[in-house]
């Protein structure tokens, strides 16, 4: 058994018992203090709200993940990558189009896009160090942010492609009154789960993903193989640009299509930093922990603190593992030797 | 060892149709630093070309200059010109030159850490287009040259020995198919029975599979018993050439590079003496 299958197959054992330690220790707490409100169904509800909601922060981080692992870049632009994509489906659907359609249409965009960075910012700055290029990022992001309001408006906009968000109630046999499931964030769920399939296969299998994966190794080995750096990155951003658009879907048929997307991407750092920067998986379980880990803590401890808790709980969380696993869950540990 | 000797005189350089010949080249690096001041070397078809030298002399600079990564690190060939099969390669991608057959393996081995001994080698079958069977083939070939990596397969690279990285790093890139390698420092850091291995597998590579090798070493002993004709570089210049059984009598070679000397041992402050005054330029 390979060691990544062990630690999963550990994780998938410890997360139901570490679930119900947390629920036990918050019935104790409400016990004690009677400004907190326990009930089992309710907890389980609340959780599960939270992970599908940690999903839609997982399909943020993904394109971060995408880019690190090629080049070693923090692509701060990847949340007006986000908007920008969805800013462009909106206006498409406005333009009269089928949303499928629209998104065909945008995703050409989106690789269009990645090509055009690729040329004009990533080739001028190779061997420079990361942090220009991450600077570069950030002027990327500024400049995505003007030119996609600057093209389709700055108005708040609604994007529906026909997900329903009627409740969905489960387990009425088991809870009273059953546990209460939103159907749209079932669905983003899905979605998250297929694109992190699909993602996974094409690192792990194809020609192209090997070379994607040799490229975050060593740049100058894989030129020496042949491998175009050009091309490689293209494809990069590109698949960062769909992802980006995927996730942009999602949101902005959520919570509407404005310029506040472009700022999930801060809540795509606390995954990050909680999955390991270079791992796919470990950015879906970063927002899966992220997600529940909020939402569970708002409702449950949020009195405690008077409320609000959600806006930094993240933040804390990833604090508390730089402190003590700053490769994160899943990042790759760099191997060192003489 | 003699076998490759006895073949000196057919594999001279200005007696067969060289497969390499780069010209004069001067390269500078970053605009202002000139690192090599004209340097003209040729490899044979079917030959194994040593390139020694001191540290600073230049040897990974020629190397880089001909596989074309020396403008990642922003470096550029200002003068001269490099030939593969007689067409001007210089202009050429990294990219497009290994597909012409021309690889490089790096000083230092440069596996891909986090990617498995056998990913390692199928990333180097990259540019091919002759099918899944045909690259299948060749990673057989390579596991039958290096048996060890045979074992080794399913092991990330990082966690492997120097020595397996080193076979690593050849095997990868035969898995390009090339007619010419490109081995900078095969010898860095490897236990002296592990060189030997390397410089077998070197000569039967070059034995069997015909493949022309430029090596780069500063190990100049063991360079010169596998090679048949050798360049010393000095300073970004090629100080003296010839065969290697030549370059082995050579006083000059033998005293600075191969730590023997026919008037015995000299103290330290001769040795220095002697140096600074006899100098190649």
């Amino acid at each position: 058994m390979n060691p990544t299958a062990l630690r999963f197959g550990i994780w998938i054992v410890a997360t139901p018992l570490l679930i119900a330690a947390l629920g036990l220790g918050f019935q104790g707490l409400a016990a004690v203090d009677s400004s907190l409100f326990f009930a089992w169904g309710y907890f389980i509800e609340v959780l599960i709200a939270g992970l599908l909601q940690g999903v839609m922060y997982s399909l943020v981080a993904l394109g971060f993940v995408l880019i690190f692992k090629a080049s070693g870049i923090f692509n701060f632009a990847q949340g007006s990558m986000v908007l920008f994509a969805a800013l462009t489906m909106v206006g498409f659907i406005e333009m009269g189009l089928h949303w499928t359609l629209a998104f065909i249409v945008t995703a050409g965009v989106m690789v269009l896009l990645a090509l055009v960075i690729e040329r004009v910012v990533l080739r001028p700055l190779v061997n420079q160090p990361h942090i220009i290029l991450f600077m570069a990022t950030i002027g990327i992001f500024y400049f995505l942010d003007g030119f996609g309001q600057t093209l389709w408006g700055s108005d708040v906009k609604v994007l529906d492609i026909g997900i329903s968000k009627a409740p969905i109630i489960i387990a009425e046999g088991i809870f009273e009154n059953g546990l209460l499931i939103n159907s749209f964030d079932l669905v983003a769920a899905l979605v998250g789960a297929v694109l992190v399939a699909v993602l996974a296969i094409f690192f792990q299998y194809t020609r192209v993903g090997r070379a994607l994966r040799a490229v975050a190794d060593d740049h100058q080995a894989a030129l020496s193989v042949g491998i175009p750096l050009k091309t490689i990155w293209a494809i990069v951003w590109s698949v960062a640009g769909i992802v980006a658009l995927v996730a942009g879907i999602m949101w902005g048929s959520k919570a509407g299509v404005q310029f506040s997307l472009a700022l999930i991407a801060l809540k795509a750092l606390p995954v990050l930093i909680l999955g390991g920067f270079t791992s796919i998986p470990g950015a879906i379980i970063g927002g899966l922990i992220i997600g529940a880990g909020e939402q569970v803590a708002e409702v449950f401890l949020g009195p405690l603190f008077g409320g609000a808790i959600q806006d930094w709980f993240a933040y804390m969380l990833a604090l508390v593992f730089l402190l003590f696993r700053p490769q994160g869950l899943f990042g790759e540990k760099i191997i060192e030797r003489i | 060892m003699s076998e490759a000797l006895d073949l000196q005189n057919e594999t001279r350089p200005d007696t067969a149709a060289p497969v390499l010949a780069v010209n004069n080249i001067e390269v500078i690096y970053d605009h202002v630093i000139l690192v090599l001041k004209g340097v003209s070397l040729e490899v044979p078809l079917g030959g194994i070309v040593a390139l020694l030298g001191a540290n600073g002399a230049g040897k990974t600079t020629t190397l880089k200059a001909i596989s074309n990564l020396l403008r990642a690190e922003r470096g550029e060939v200002t003068k001269g010109s490099i030939e593969f099969e007689g067409a001007r390669v210089d202009a050429l991608t990294p990219n497009d030159l290994v597909k012409t057959g021309v690889v490089q393996v790096m000083e230092g081995r440069h596996c891909f850490e986090h990617l498995t001994i056998e990913e390692n080698l199928m990333t180097g079958a990259y540019t091919r287009r002759d099918g899944r069977g045909a690259v299948a083939a060749d990673l057989e070939l390579v596991y039958d040259y290096f048996p060890r990596l045979r074992e080794r397969r399913g092991s990330m690279a990082g966690y492997t020995s120097g020595g397996e990285q080193q076979m690593c790093a050849i095997g990868r890139a035969l898995m390009c198919r090339p007619k010419m390698i490109l081995l900078d420092e095969p010898s860095m850091g490897l236990a002296p029975q592990l060189v030997e291995v390397i410089f077998e597998t070197v000569k039967r590579l070059n034995e069997q599979e015909g493949v022309s090798f430029l090596l780069a070493e500063q190990n100049t002993n063991v360079a010169l018993r596998y090679a048949r004709y050798g360049y010393i570089l000095e300073s970004g210049r090629v100080v003296l050439d010839g065969d290697a059984e030549k370059l082995r009598e050579n006083e000059d070679v033998k005293e600075f590079y191969l730590g023997l000397s026919s008037s015995g041992r000299k103290s330290y402050r001769d040795v220095k003496h002697y140096k600074r005054r006899k100098r190649w330029l």
